[in-house]
């Protein structure tokens, strides 16, 4: 385990941030072919209706129209907009266009016009006639309702997962280990909580955009702002009925994804509009569809049950959870299951677990992928669970936390059980640095002084609250990453890889970890990513995959690399491998030597005249979580129910940062955006099921000035599985803010807020309503 | 609609319709530096300079600007290089879609305030929002920034 590292683990800075605050063309939108048709989307204004009759010639007429698609006119064939691997682990019940529509702004039909101008008139033009059907709008409610949302025939599941549309349920399953019941009876104390946590939007900054045209090969080519190149192509070809070798998808940066961009919103459509009119497209979602036509995190409703004997050893959880993924069933298994697979095994020591529940449909914006990805929601009413179970013991929660929970060299049986949608992976915790990001951050935070609560003005009180969480490391035996290096002739390498960097930057880790393995520095690598045409595969930018999968296959990769490289110079020098030193300039062997430099450029000019290219790719066997401890400190005022956060501490195990600087962006982006989730992220419907909070004028995404202090540390920690010891960072840091801000306010006022957000007027009335009692 | 106005100090005679906002009269005259966020003057990361001061160019009417200096990236290179190399150096720039508007508002803060406090950076930066850094790095970055730009 070598810790001398010289461009992991150090400061770098990222390869492609001066370009993007130097203004240069480097997003989706730039990339728009001159000539472009505009597509615009008309979209359903009921929640719940079948088309009668949809009529589109006064639209087709309006000089400038080129092509209008309706459900009529596309291939009638289901899929997932998922945007996962195969087989895919969600309903396939989703068709390009429909003659139902599911919510307010589902799809009805695209104009493809010359301008903006004219789309728009043109989408005025089409006369749709709707038979309204009655909606479903909550999904306590859901199971069984006379109003099925998927009634059509032609849509399935790649395996079982308890798809039953006709029941409404989009997925369910259980699993126990041990007898939860004949155990929670055996207990001395046992508590049960139950909260529900809502619809979080992803508000990326870059609107969801893709553009299209022909090649001059005929070949479609897309640039898109996407999380999955390799799977937007795959699924595209599926659903077209063409084949994969006649598309290529190119990914340029893209400006934020946080999962909203694992998923198809715009490619289907420029795709069907150039390869019909054979003219470029374009579309550019507006915020309003960002926010009410793309898809949200999944709203939930989680009991825990937990029991404990007396002197605090948990002996069982208990879960069930429902989870609403509204009028498509895109990602509702393998969220729903995160909540007990990602979140349940940090308390490993219990006699028994269970977990189960059920997800539904309801004519909601759809649910999806969201960073987190119900682990967020699982951690915030255990967490919040563990507090009160803490305070029923009379125990400190972090002395709790501290003896239950999961150490190095342990496991759970959870791992074997659950895996995305299907059985999962025995793992033992080879890195669990837990305990010590407990200590940590009760230090830092000055838990012994400020735990619960000081009074510092007449109706201002500070508080602290804690949580603990765990994610992890991509998908075993699913996610495959891939990466191919060539050596070019001056002596620097051409890095391949189909990492997507969505800004978190992958490019940057990618090089950094080639450069370490052969030596060099970032600047002697050149990165291509994420272009289905030039680079290798890989599953995209998920299940924090991308340091973890596909920077063991860049490290692969440039372990061959320099085997290569050595082969090569002993074959040049005339001497054995195993004599020659390599210092990433030069190759030494006794006295002679050659130079990268010269050894390159023999290569390819001189003797023997051939490429250096290497490739490999990598599969994980076990998926290592992430571990974290965060702790906050608010300052409440009592007679407001305002509080404002002034510290957070993160102490976070994601073994080695190949990135420090990168990786506390990861952990400190994700600990403010959970924080808009626990205390500022609301969603609203009317009765009619329209998103009223459809805007960032209605939706307050967290700003300059919503937390004083971030308090971010790493974890002394080495992952032997994961490349130089690394584990990953891209989630962790999202789960533990609803926790702890319902800790913390608990601890401030006594009051326990079980729905997100937790605003000053839910704080106020619990208030009251505790007062008066 | 034509209209005249100075872009980045040169003049230029555009013909505009006279309901196009700003944003989408630049970029449909290729400067695809501004990055259109929300289209509905929140998130910043459309920001321009009009005469010096900032502004969301989703909200001006491009006629609005008739005669006037409008100042983008592409006017202040060197001082959104400098920029971004504090940026880089506190991990500050993720996906950078905001990282335009923040080059803009950041020259704005420097010309408006001497040594602004850190409450005063963060009021005058409330309206550039970044959905991935969590704002510590970027302020740390701007802090620093002032400071090597004050020597």
């Amino acid at each position: 385990m070598g810790k001398n590292f010289k461009v992991v683990n150090n400061k770098t800075h990222s390869v492609d941030g001066h370009a993007e605050m130097m203004g240069r063309a480097v997003y989706t939108q730039d990339y728009e072919a001159p000539g472009s048709l505009v597509l615009k989307m008309l979209r359903s204004p009921h929640a719940f209706a079948r088309i009668k009759n949809i009529d589109t010639s006064k639209a087709e007429a309006l000089n400038g129209v080129k092509c209008v698609l309706t459900y009529k006119n596309v291939p009638h064939v289901a899929f997932s907009r998922a945007g996962q691997g195969a087989p895919q682990p969600s309903p396939i019940d989703k068709f390009i266009l429909d003659e139902y529509v599911r919510f307010v702004g589902d799809e009805v039909a695209v104009v493809a016009a010359i301008n903006e101008k004219i789309a728009e008139d043109a989408l005025k033009l089409i006369d749709v006639e709707y038979e309204v059907l009655e909606p479903v709008l909550d999904y306590k409610t859901a199971y069984k309702s006379k109003n099925v949302i998927h009634p059509e025939d032609g849509i399935s599941q790649a395996f079982e997962m308890g798809f039953r549309p006709k029941d409404n349920v989009a997925a369910s399953y259980e699993m126990e280990v041990g007898d939860v019941e004949k155990e929670l009876a055996k207990c001395d104390v046992v508590v049960e909580h139950t909260a529900e946590t809502q619809a979080q939007a992803h508000a990326m900054l870059e609107p969801h955009c893709s553009n299209a045209r022909l090649d001059e090969h005929n070949r479609l080519v897309i640039y898109t702002a996407t999380q999955t190149p390799f799977h937007i192509r795959r699924i595209m070809a599926q659903t077209l009925g063409m084949p994969l070798s006649q598309i290529r998808i190119v990914k340029p940066r893209v400006g934020g994804g946080f999962g909203g961009k694992q998923q198809f919103h715009c490619e289907m459509f420029v795709a069907l509009v150039t390869l019909r009119t054979g003219l470029p497209s374009k579309m550019v979602y507006t915020r309003e569809e960002v926010f009410a036509s793309s898809y949200t995190r999944h709203p939930m409703c989680i009991t825990m049950k937990i029991g404990a004997d007396k002197d605090g050893r948990i002996k069982a959880i208990d879960c069930y959870t429902l989870s609403d993924t509204g009028a498509y069933g895109e990602h509702a298994l393998t969220v729903f299951m995160i909540v007990g697979s990602k979140v349940l095994p940090l308390y490993n020591k219990v006699d028994a677990v269970r977990f189960g529940g059920r997800v539904l449909y309801t004519n909601h914006v759809p649910a999806g992928a969201y960073r987190g990805y119900g682990a967020i929601q699982g951690n915030y009413v255990l967490e919040s669970a563990i507090d009160i179970l803490a305070e029923k013991l009379h125990m400190d929660p972090v002395e709790l936390r501290r003896k239950n929970s999961m150490r190095e060299k342990e496991t759970s049986p959870i791992f074997e059980i659950m895996g995305e949608g299907t059985k999962g992976t025995a793992m033992i915790m080879e890195s669990c640095k837990l305990p010590y990001c407990i200590d940590r951050g009760a230090e830092l935070i000055d838990w012994k002084n400020k735990y619960p609560r000081k009074q510092v003005g007449p109706h201002k009180v500070r508080s602290v609250g804690c949580a603990i969480a765990m994610q992890g490391s991509g998908i075993p035996f699913s996610d495959m990453g891939s990466c191919a290096i060539t050596l070019q002739d001056g002596g620097f390498y051409m890095v391949r890889c189909g990492a997507t960097d969505i800004g978190q930057g992958s490019d940057t880790l990618i090089s950094q970890i080639v450069a370490e393995e052969l030596m060099t520095t970032v600047d002697k690598i050149i990165i291509y990513s994420s272009d289905t045409d030039l680079a290798p595969f890989d599953v995209g930018a998920y299940a924090s995959s991308t340091t973890y999968i596909s920077g063991n296959a860049a490290w692969k990769t440039a372990i061959k690399m320099r085997e290569r490289l050595i082969s090569e110079a002993a074959t040049m020098l005339g001497v054995k491998e195993s004599t020659v030193e390599f210092d990433g300039k030069k190759f030494v062997s006794g006295n002679k030597e050659i130079s990268l430099f010269d050894l390159s450029n023999k290569l390819i000019y001189s003797a023997p005249q051939h490429q250096v290219a290497v490739t490999e790719s990598y599969i994980g066997h076990v998926s290592p979580p992430p571990f974290m401890a965060a702790y906050a400190e608010i300052e409440l005022d009592t007679e407001t129910g305002e509080y404002e956060v002034l510290e957070y501490v993160s102490v976070v195990d994601c073994g080695t940062t190949i990135n420090p600087m990168l990786a506390k962006g990861q952990v400190e982006g994700g600990i403010v955006q959970g924080f808009g989730m626990a205390a500022k992220e609301d969603v609203l419907y009317n009765n009619k099921g329209q998103l009223l909070s459809n805007s960032f004028l209605y939706y307050h995404i967290p700003t300059t000035k919503d937390i004083k202090k971030l308090t971010t540390e790493f974890a002394d920690s080495y992952e032997p599985t994961g490349p130089f010891g690394a584990k990953s960072v891209g989630e962790i840091g999202i789960d533990t803010p609803p926790a702890v801000i319902c800790n913390a306010v608990y601890n401030a006022v006594g009051v326990r807020i079980n729905t997100l957000p937790i605003t000053p007027e839910k704080i106020l009335k619990a208030m009251k309503e505790k007062a008066a009692k | 609609m034509k209209l005249e106005f100075y872009l980045n100090n040169t003049k230029v005679v555009w013909d505009v319709e006279p309901d196009e906002y700003l944003s989408h009269a630049l970029r449909r005259h290729g400067i695809l530096s501004i990055r259109i966020g929300c289209d509905e003057t929140v998130c910043g990361s459309c920001t321009v300079l009009i005469d010096e001061k900032p502004f969301l160019s989703c909200g001006v009417l491009a006629m609005k600007v008739e005669g006037k200096h409008v100042t983008t990236v592409e006017g202040i290179q060197d001082e959104a290089n400098r920029i971004a190399d504090f940026f880089a150096e506190e991990g500050a720039d993720q996906c950078s879609f905001c990282g335009v508007g923040f080059a803009l508002i950041i020259h704005a803060l420097k010309h408006e305030y001497k040594n602004p406090t850190d409450e005063e950076i963060r009021d005058f930066i409330v309206g550039n929002m970044c959905r991935c850094t969590g704002y510590q790095s970027q302020l740390k970055a701007i802090k620093a920034y002032l400071a090597a730009e004050g020597k």
